[in-house]
């Protein structure tokens, strides 16, 4: 059985079927994906899966991964945080090892790149490769991952200069465009829902997880998944389950997220965290190492009602993972939430934890309301937020790029 | 269909107003038609994204129904159809003394779609074949034959009816008829496909109406 043959039964035949008769249209093709990273982090979980996946379609795809030294990935997180909205300043000297650890780099890759018929470079680490591949043929595309609705201006002056040239950018949400002389196409992003953290488990599994963290599978749980992160409103999250819990009294609160180890505010956060929940012995405050997919993927599904009471948020695809398993999120009112959090049909959009402890009452007073909106959230996923869409609209850029005839292109 | 950001956006009305004497043709039909490719979920409040910001970004109803109400069936082209959303806005200005403004957060993006069409394979020949056929289509398709189709046909109609039309003149005149009766702005694409698998069979499967 081939990775497509794989994806149909969770994904739609319609939906394999368009990516076959899309990837026709491309057979052939050099594509390279540059990005920073083999392992770890969002964009190389997606690359994993997107290049076998194309290769699968007849394109001819790779996925090259530039290197650096410890202080050039402190300059690009510096430059990553300040591009979400940080006030960080980047030394001249920084910029400058940015700048040489990337032609080093094209210097390895500069004949691959140059022959590609594409090249999509990922995030701000090697944005610099195209002015630094002479004689390159093929089409580049920048693809911005992070929110750059508000960012450091001075940073992305900086780094505009690098990007204005690319033929093309993506970015996840049309409210991240930027100003810039080329189309901005707008892909959200997606979920595997064969990897790890979304199939579905079995229940000797959800058990040993239980087991695990004293969870009463029996009692009502409400869960958070995130960083501990004041944008992430954990102290919120808390504030809204005590008063949920005075109406429900068996309700049980897990809220799990990665550990702080490089981020200090995040052991604040973590610290404000432990002290609100108190010796609540229903509050589970979870740190978790970052391949725990499984693990979350149970917490996920043990949940009666998912959260995301973010006060900020880029996209958020701990709500499209909770949806996948066929449960309402109550989530911020902000960002990419609202593109999944539809509103009385998929879970509730609250402002405060008021709000949020509101909607916890409703849904556990109307376990037929909860289980309908839940269905829902699976469906409005499996139509909108996974890889195979994701993957859909990559082609569907790659074919508009070779066409580039305004508004519709038709293919023969 | 790919949704483009154009980096134009609006904050108040006069601001929406102005942007939308010079955006693209493109952004006005992404902006009434493209909803009916994002989730969906039973009866929308309103019906274009112009209504619906009027509401949620400068909780205005009463416009946001006088927005709403803008048929694009109705409106011969995307010109004819940018001067009525842009007539019903001036007419708001006129009302108000000031503009009412939202957030930053909440502000008008527009966008503007560019839309790939490319050969599903499926060749219907007989009218016959049209039900079965009707009742595959994915989302997408039924976008493009049912609602694009009015842009780009000569008469303004979906391609079912320009292909029975053309091919059959006379003899499908009521199954055409049916056919114009299903409104496609004011429904879901699910509900719309449901309708035009339901006409179709009634008409043209064994034994059906004609």
């Amino acid at each position: 059985m081939t990775l497509l043959d794989r994806y149909a039964p969770v994904a739609g035949e319609d939906a394999i079927s368009q990516l076959r008769q899309l990837g026709e249209h491309l057979r052939g093709r050099k594509v390279v994906h540059v990005n920073s990273t083999r392992v770890g982090g969002g964009v190389a979980e997606i690359l994993a899966k997107l290049v076998p996946l194309k290769r699968e379609l007849g394109i001819d795809a790779t996925w090259e991964v530039i290197e650096g030294d410890g202080d050039f990935y402190t300059t690009t997180k510096t430059m990553h945080n300040a591009l979400q909205g940080a006030s960080s300043s980047i030394s001249k000297e920084q910029l400058a090892g940015y700048e040489s650890t990337n032609s080093r780099n094209a210097r390895v890759l500069s004949d691959k790149l140059a022959d590609a018929d594409f090249v999509f470079i990922h995030d701000p680490q090697p944005a610099p490769l195209l002015g630094l591949t002479p004689g390159r043929r093929g089409k580049w595309v920048w693809r911005c991952h992070i929110d750059v609705s508000r960012p450091n201006r001075h940073v992305w002056q900086y780094l505009r200069r690098f990007v204005s040239d690319y033929d093309a950018s993506i970015f996840s949400l049309a409210a991240f465009s930027q100003e810039l002389p080329h189309t901005q196409y707008v892909i959200p992003p997606s979920i595997d829902p064969l990897a790890d953290k979304n199939v579905p488990l079995d229940d000797p599994k959800m058990q040993s997880v239980c087991e695990e963290f004293g969870l009463d599978p029996e009692r009502e749980m409400i869960v958070q998944v995130s960083r501990f992160d004041r944008f992430k409103d954990p102290v919120g999250v808390i504030r809204a389950y005590r008063l949920a819990k005075k109406f429900s009294p068996g309700l049980q609160l897990v809220l799990a997220g990665g550990g702080a180890t490089d981020d200090p505010e995040g052991d604040a956060v973590l610290a404000e965290t432990r002290e609100a929940a108190g010796d609540d012995a229903d509050i589970h405050v979870l740190v978790l190492p970052p391949d725990a997919h499984v693990k979350i993927n149970a917490l996920q599904r043990l949940a009666d009602v998912v959260l995301q009471k973010s006060t900020r948020e880029g996209f958020g695809l701990t709500v499209a993972e909770a949806m996948w398993k066929g449960k309402p999120v109550i989530g911020g009112d902000v960002g990419g939430i609202r593109l999944q959090v539809v509103n009385h049909h998929t879970g509730f959009l609250v402002s405060t934890p008021e709000g949020a402890a509101m909607r916890i009452r409703y849904l556990l007073h109307h376990p037929g309301i909860l289980r309908n909106m839940g269905e829902k959230a699976r469906l409005l996923v499996r139509n909108n937020f996974l890889l195979t869409r994701h993957l859909r609209e990559y082609l569907t850029v790659m074919v508009s790029l070779l066409h580039e005839t305004g508004d519709r292109i038709e293919l023969s | 269909m790919a949704a483009i950001a154009t980096g134009r956006s609006a904050q108040n009305l006069k601001e929406l107003r102005d942007e939308l004497h010079y955006v693209d043709p493109a952004s006005v039909y992404f902006h009434f038609w493209g909803g009916l490719l994002r989730p969906e979920f039973g009866d929308p409040s309103y019906h274009n994204d112009f209504a619906r910001w009027a509401h949620d970004g400068l909780h205005n109803p009463a416009l946001a129904e006088r927005l709403s109400v803008i048929d694009p069936t109705d409106h011969d082209d995307l010109e004819v159809l940018r001067r009525a959303v842009i007539d019903v806005i001036e007419d708001e200005l006129d009302r108000s003394d000031a503009p009412e403004w939202t957030s930053r957060e909440n502000r008008f993006l527009f966008i503007r779609s560019q839309i790939v069409i490319f050969d599903t394979g499926i060749i219907v020949d007989e009218p016959g074949g049209l039900p079965a056929a009707a009742a595959s289509m994915s989302r997408s398709s039924v976008f493009y034959h049912f609602i694009d189709a009015r842009r780009r046909t000569p008469r303004a109609t979906e391609d079912f009816t320009t292909w029975l039309t053309d091919l059959h003149d006379e003899e499908h005149r009521e199954l055409c008829t049916e056919l114009a009766r299903i409104d496609p702005f004011y429904g879901t694409l699910a509900e719309t496909k449901s309708s035009l698998v339901d006409v179709l069979e009634r008409f043209l499967a064994k034994g059906g109406a004609e």
